[in-house]
């Protein structure tokens, strides 16, 4: 282990689901207690703490959850990223670690979403009384419906129509069976949040949301929260035996936003920075899709799961439809994509879903995923993006 | 209103839903362009997003486009009437967001590569007589 390697120490996520008698800091603090047990450290060995909790985000989730669990006085980050709030959150305590300012750091991702309907769309105030013109677009009423859809299973909806537009072969039917797949993927996970196997009739007969995007093809807002300690090669390499047969290599840590692209004004182009950070983790690492013995990637939608095989590289370009349709995403395919359950089941409370995914790709790597281990897993890719939008890959490597 | 009002003004004063939708002479949108890489937008820079020069000059956009994308939201906000279809037009390069108006709102209806056309109507009148005017495209016969 080279002394500027950066370790996954110990890391644990919180069941995902619904917890109507715990708090944002109970669940920080549950999942932040969690993660220094499985390190085997304690906090007065963190130098740094990142801590990411969207829908409060002023609250300063980070000064909140020292007190519950220990003030030592080191300096908080709280971070805020959209969707990719957790990954964000990890990626600054690495930062801080490879700066040299420290060699451990704690980073945690919460959010209390439970019953939460659509996050975005629609507006609070009523029509004015005389139309007088508002906003950067000078308009006059709310736009939200009137032109097009703020909603995100509506955004997300045409960033998968869009694909099968440019390449053929995206039709109801094949989203229904990518949510077939993480929905049949969670019934072997006691930690996500739905674990229900679902039928492609029973999916696509379901509640409509934004055609082609059905409830169950939709990601479930829940409760949860998840946590991990990262540490400097350097520093792991004076510590036990047991702890360095558990950590897990960060091979690459990268962040990316969305650069210009025409049509990113009217509908957000989550493929292009996801490409990117992708071509830039891969190259970090050394590794190719082809190394990859599992990915979690970011299906906030089923339509989303589509266009990421394609943005991460794992099939050719424009073959995502054949990549799917070759069983090559099953966790017994080729590239077994989400065996977690993915967002659409095991759940995604915002903040804790950048974490939580790497916490699932460790669980393998470390060979102890139980019922659903991917036998002789060496390496991982976890991918978050966030709308607006910022993008985070990690790529993990099982100890040597 | 007195008689001679409603006969002056046979038409009530209308206003663009947004600014970017010019209705005269004919109804078209029209879009901020960047004078030194072409760069599009429908809201104010202050700076080309895609190669940061500060020059602007108004385009009109093409009238007619392509269906590029779409979804048909059945679940929206409350206010927000559904279904309806958000889409995506490709007019002649620009890309622009709107609702296709005046077919059906199901996928029997609505497929992607369909030439579509701007279409404007009346999305109501305020206190003071004013109509606001909104757009979307419809299919193009």
């Amino acid at each position: 282990m080279a002394s500027d390697d950066i370790w996954i120490l110990g890391i644990t996520m919180t069941k995902f689901g619904k917890h109507p008698e715990k708090d944002t800091v109970d669940l920080a603090a549950e999942a932040a207690m969690g993660a220094l047990a499985d390190a085997d450290v304690n906090m007065g060995d963190m130098g740094v703490l990142a801590a990411g909790n969207l829908m409060s985000a002023a609250a300063g989730i980070g000064q909140q959850l020292q007190k519950q669990i220990g003030q030592t006085g080191i300096p908080v980050y709280n971070v805020a990223n959209a969707c990719a709030t957790g990954a964000t959150a990890l990626r600054t305590a690495i930062m801080a670690v490879k700066a040299g300012e420290c060699d451990m750091g704690l980073a945690v991702g919460v959010e209390k979403l439970a019953g939460a309907g659509l996050l975005a769309g629609g507006s609070k105030k009523d029509d004015a009384d005389t139309w007088s013109p508002r906003g950067r677009f000078g308009a006059v009423a709310p736009l939200d419906g009137r032109v097009g859809t703020d909603t995100m299973p509506g955004v997300f909806a045409q960033i998968g129509m869009e694909y099968g537009h440019r390449y053929g072969g995206a039709t109801f039917d094949l989203f229904a069976r990518i949510s077939e797949k993480n929905h049949a993927h969670s019934t072997l996970n006691p930690l996500a949040a739905y674990t229900k196997k679902m039928s492609v009739d029973e999916i696509m007969g379901d509640l409509m949301i934004a055609y082609p995007n059905t409830r169950p093809m939709c990601s479930a807002n829940c409760d949860g929260a998840a946590a991990a300690v990262v540490v400097s090669g350097e520093r792991l390499a004076t510590l036990s035996g047991e702890q360095r047969r558990r950590a897990v290599k960060v091979s690459a840590s990268v962040l990316t936003t969305d650069p210009w692209q025409e049509s990113c004004q009217v509908l957000p182009d989550v493929n292009t920075l996801t490409r990117n950070a992708a071509r830039q983790a891969y190259e970090q690492a050394g590794v190719g899709p082809e190394d990859l013995d599992l990915v979690e990637l970011h299906d906030c939608f089923a339509t989303a799961e589509l266009v990421h095989y394609d943005n991460l590289m794992l099939c050719p370009e424009g073959g995502a439809v054949d990549f799917f349709e070759s069983g090559a995403t099953w966790r017994d395919g080729s590239t077994p994509v989400n065996v977690s359950g993915g967002l659409e089941s095991k759940g995604h409370p915002i903040a804790a879903t950048g974490i939580a995914n790497i916490w699932e790709i460790c669980h393998h790597l470390r060979g102890e995923a139980g019922d659903r281990q991917i036998e002789g897993a060496k390496v991982g890719l976890a991918h978050v993006i966030g709308l607006g939008s910022a993008c985070g890959v990690h790529i993990l490597e099982k100890a040597a | 209103m007195s008689d001679y009002e409603i006969m002056a003004s046979p038409i009530p004063p209308q206003i663009p839903l947004v600014e970017y939708l010019a209705l005269e002479p004919e109804p078209h949108l029209v879009a901020h362009e960047c004078t030194a890489c072409g760069a599009r937008f429908f809201d104010r820079r202050n700076a080309c997003a895609a190669c940061f020069a500060a020059e602007f000059r108004d385009v009109d956009v093409a009238t007619t486009g392509e269906l590029r994308s779409f979804t048909i939201v059945s679940f929206a906000a409350p206010g927000v009437p559904v279904p309806f279809v958000a889409a995506l037009v490709d007019c002649d390069g620009t890309s622009v967001r709107g609702n296709l108006v005046n077919t059906e709102p199901d996928p029997d209806h609505v497929t992607l590569g369909m030439k579509v056309k701007l279409a404007t109507f009346p999305i109501g009148t305020d206190s003071a007589g004013t109509e606001a005017i909104g757009y979307g495209f419809e299919p193009a016969a």
